[in-house]
């Protein structure tokens, strides 16, 4: 045992908020989530959550072994990068191609930055990011969601080889964004908050992406202003749109439901350590994600883009501390 | 070691140099300028017969500002056009170079017309910065790329336009033979290329039909005064 | 130390290489190195405009005044890239193609200028061909080895011909131009350990690195 004298710096009154206490509760916020994109996407979407955490949580172990360092699996925030990592991905897509994104997205989103605390960006969407640029054909093939045999067979891609080609099956079905991007026709509003459409594994139920935010602000753990920032940016906008141009433009209440907007504003860009630190920070970066994924949905050559709204904002974010920064009391203005 | 920054001096080298070096120039464009002019017309002339295979005698035109017809040097035209005739000297169909605005930069392509039920019979892609495993796919897929087999471009009733415009519809949707399938994860590719297309087909189609007679034979032009 | 016009040759190639360790001319070895060809091309377009301007530089420098060696060199470099640009035109018009604008951009490689100033106009021709032979060798085979890894994971091919099993899932990212940057740290990474390692076993390698 060692015994050396620990030096803390402020504060020095312990909440008790922890960062295991708060990453279990993202993880109890999440799993409702993760329940219904099983139920919808069957046993293909269990495989690629599941395949999405170990390949998170092998790689952030196997990078602390080589750099010497002490494990930093117990806090769980790796699970937690794991579980949205693989939220974030399409259904079918070849578990290989998971793993890859996944050890991309710890090992040169978050390790090569300097591990927990210090990801400029957030690892889930970087891992995401370069599976979009790397293999852009598979990561634009959405599947059907509620087919009848979800729960007793697997789309033919998900277990192709390693690196190998992934054949797709004939069928396809159209996102709620790039149905209305590509062929111009709408989703009911129903389907969409409850998540009857196809999409990613688990960025489809809005509703259960709300309530498990509700609950984490609810318990003090995850700062509120963002997702309210972005969700009021893009409504906002949307709004102006349509009453600039009316019929052009989706309505709020599509822009808020469709796509991976709600997951993104709750969960991805809620990281703690690649957003902003002081409130006044947190609303102006909310804004920012929210005016990116409106400029990229409507005048982008991409149906959706809250990946990139939020990985861009990621990196302004440390700008957005500087210059907002609280006066140190007693200074001068 | 170095000379001395005189005017007289540095005016001296920097006229010397370059003089010598625009010597140098001269004297490598000299060299490769024959052999590059005749790459650049056996590219497009490789290009022309990829679609119109049929031809063996190519007679180069443009349209003039007063949509006629007319003899013209493809190095000097910004979009080249060619008439395609057989050993025989008969018109086996046009190749036309056409282009327009992509999703990263002006895509090029030429395109093969047939007289015979007035239709587009192929297309190639010359030139195009598309993503690449996305926006190329207008050069790949084969779903795409038959599209431009037999594409109906027939002429209106007043014979100044297309009696339908080509239209690009989302993948699977195509129910007339002037429609064009898209790629669905490359539209915006997909969408260029049909408005190029029909951009093109508009201004060429309505002259070539007009003019088809005269255009029929290779030899009767030559004989005319 | 060695020999010194071995040493002239092999700096560039290995302690000094333009790309792997003084981080000059990133910008053709990251935009034209999505395939070997192009690489290659670059490579030699490149390592000839060195070797004649270092060439005609060594043996006019008693001659050019101080005040007017820049513009000089420019003059005569632009001069080499345009023949090199028009012989590229001759040869294939494919690859000037895919090459696009960067051939006319190897005046502005600040390596090119930067060994003139350094190197070329203050040694004697002999020496300033050696040290452009190396310093074109080793940014030849720098951009070759980056265009082919990115060759082989984005198209599957080696100079144009299939390498990989057929039904290989192609890395579209490697052809894209952030595909560059990650096989150029790759390399960086893979080159700084070796010489690292080999400065401390103290091989020959290592002779007087860092200048």
């Amino acid at each position: 045992m060692r015994k050396t004298l620990e030096i803390a710096s402020s504060p020095h009154v312990a909440s008790g908020a922890s960062v295991e206490l708060i990453m279990r509760n993202v993880v109890y916020a999440l799993l409702p989530v993760v329940a219904f994109a099983v139920f919808a996407f069957g046993l293909a979407a269990l495989l690629v959550i599941l395949t999405a955490t170990l390949a998170c949580v092998g790689t952030e172990h196997a990078c602390n072994r080589l750099a010497g360092r002490e494990s930093t699996l117990g806090d769980g925030s790796v699970v937690i990068t794991g579980l949205l990592y693989g939220l974030v991905l399409p259904p079918a897509l070849p578990l290989w191609m998971v793993a890859v994104g996944g050890i991309f997205g710890v090992g040169v989103g978050k390790f090569l930055f300097g591990g927990l605390g210090a990801n400029a960006f957030n690892p889930a969407l970087v891992g995401r990011a370069f599976l979009q640029a790397a293999f852009p054909g598979a990561m634009t093939y959405w599947s059907p969601a509620f087919t009848p045999g979800r729960f007793s067979e697997l789309p033919g891609s998900i277990l192709t080889l390693p690196f190998a080609e992934p054949a797709f099956d004939a069928v396809t079905a159209a996102t709620p964004l790039s149905a209305l991007k590509f062929r111009d026709t709408g989703t009911e509003m129903a389907d969409l908050a409850l998540g009857l459409t196809s999409g990613s594994v688990g960025e489809t139920c809005a509703v259960l992406i709300l309530a498990g935010g509700v609950y984490l602000v609810a318990r003090n753990m995850m700062n509120w202003r963002i997702p309210v920032a972005i969700l009021a940016t893009v409504a906002l906008m949307s709004l102006v749109a349509g009453a600039v141009a009316p019929g052009a433009y989706p309505d709020p209440a599509f822009m808020l439901f469709s796509g991976g907007l709600m997951l993104g504003a709750v969960y991805m860009a809620t990281d703690p350590v690649a957003s902003p630190i002081t409130n006044a920070g947190c609303w102006l970066y909310g804004l920012l994600i929210g005016a990116l994924v409106v400029v990229i949905r409507f005048w982008g050559g991409m149906p959706e883009g809250v990946m990139y709204a939020i990985l861009l904002a990621n990196a302004v974010s440390p700008h957005i501390d500087n210059v907002i920064q609280p006066r140190v009391y007693g200074t001068a203005r | 070691m170095t000379a001395a920054s005189t005017p007289l001096a540095m005016f001296r080298t920097v006229v010397g140099v370059g003089m010598l070096c625009a010597l140098l120039i001269v004297g490598v464009y000299e060299a490769t300028a024959l052999r590059i002019a005749d790459n650049e017309a056996r590219a497009l002339e490789s290009a022309v017969l990829e679609v119109l295979p049929q031809a063996k005698q190519l007679r180069s035109i443009a349209l003039s500002a007063g949509r006629q017809i007319v003899d013209a040097e493809p190095a000097d035209q910004p979009l080249p056009a060619f008439l395609g005739y057989d050993d025989q000297g008969d018109l086996v169909g046009a190749a036309i170079t056409a282009a327009g605005m992509g999703y990263q930069d002006t895509i090029e392509v030429i395109y093969a017309y047939s007289f015979e039920g007035s239709k587009i019979v192929g297309m190639r892609v010359l030139q195009s910065l598309e993503t690449p495993g996305l926006g190329t796919r207008i050069e790949t897929d084969p779903d795409f790329t038959a599209n431009f087999d037999a594409l109906d471009v027939a002429v209106n009733a007043a014979g100044s336009g297309l009696r339908n415009p080509l239209t690009t519809v989302p993948q699977g949707t195509k129910t007339e033979a002037w429609q064009i399938d898209a790629i669905t994860g490359a539209t915006v590719s997909s969408e260029a290329v049909g408005d190029l297309l029909n951009q093109s087909a508009q201004l060429w189609v309505p002259v070539l039909v007009r003019d088809a007679i005269q255009l029929m034979r290779l030899a009767d032009r030559e004989e005319q005064p | 130390m060695s020999n010194p016009s071995t040493d002239d040759f092999v700096r560039g190639l290995w302690r000094q290489n333009p790309v792997f360790v003084q981080l000059l001319g990133l910008c053709p070895a990251l935009a034209v190195s999505n395939s070997a060809i192009n690489s290659l091309t670059m490579g030699l377009a490149t390592s000839f405009v060195l070797l004649a301007s270092g060439l005609v530089i060594s043996s006019i420098r008693s001659w050019v005044p101080a005040d007017v060696r820049i513009v000089t060199y420019i003059c005569i470099i632009a001069s080499f890239v345009t023949c090199v640009d028009f012989t590229i035109k001759a040869i294939s018009l494919e690859l000037h193609k895919s090459l696009g604008a960067f051939i006319s951009l190897i005046v502005v490689n600040c390596l090119i200028l930067g060994r003139a100033e350094s190197f070329a106009s203050r040694n004697t021709p002999v020496r300033a061909v050696l040290d452009a032979l190396g310093m074109g060798a080793g940014f030849t085979v720098s951009l070759l080895l980056i265009g082919s890894v990115r060759e082989i994971l984005g198209s599957g091919t080696l100079f144009g011909m299939a390498v990989l099993p057929a039904g290989f899932q192609t890395w579209t990212v490697m052809i894209l131009p952030s595909g560059g940057f990650f096989v150029l740290a790759l390399w960086l990474l893979i080159i700084n350990r070796w010489q690292q390692a080999a400065e401390r076993t103290g091989s020959p390698a290592a002779e007087g690195a860092g200048k």
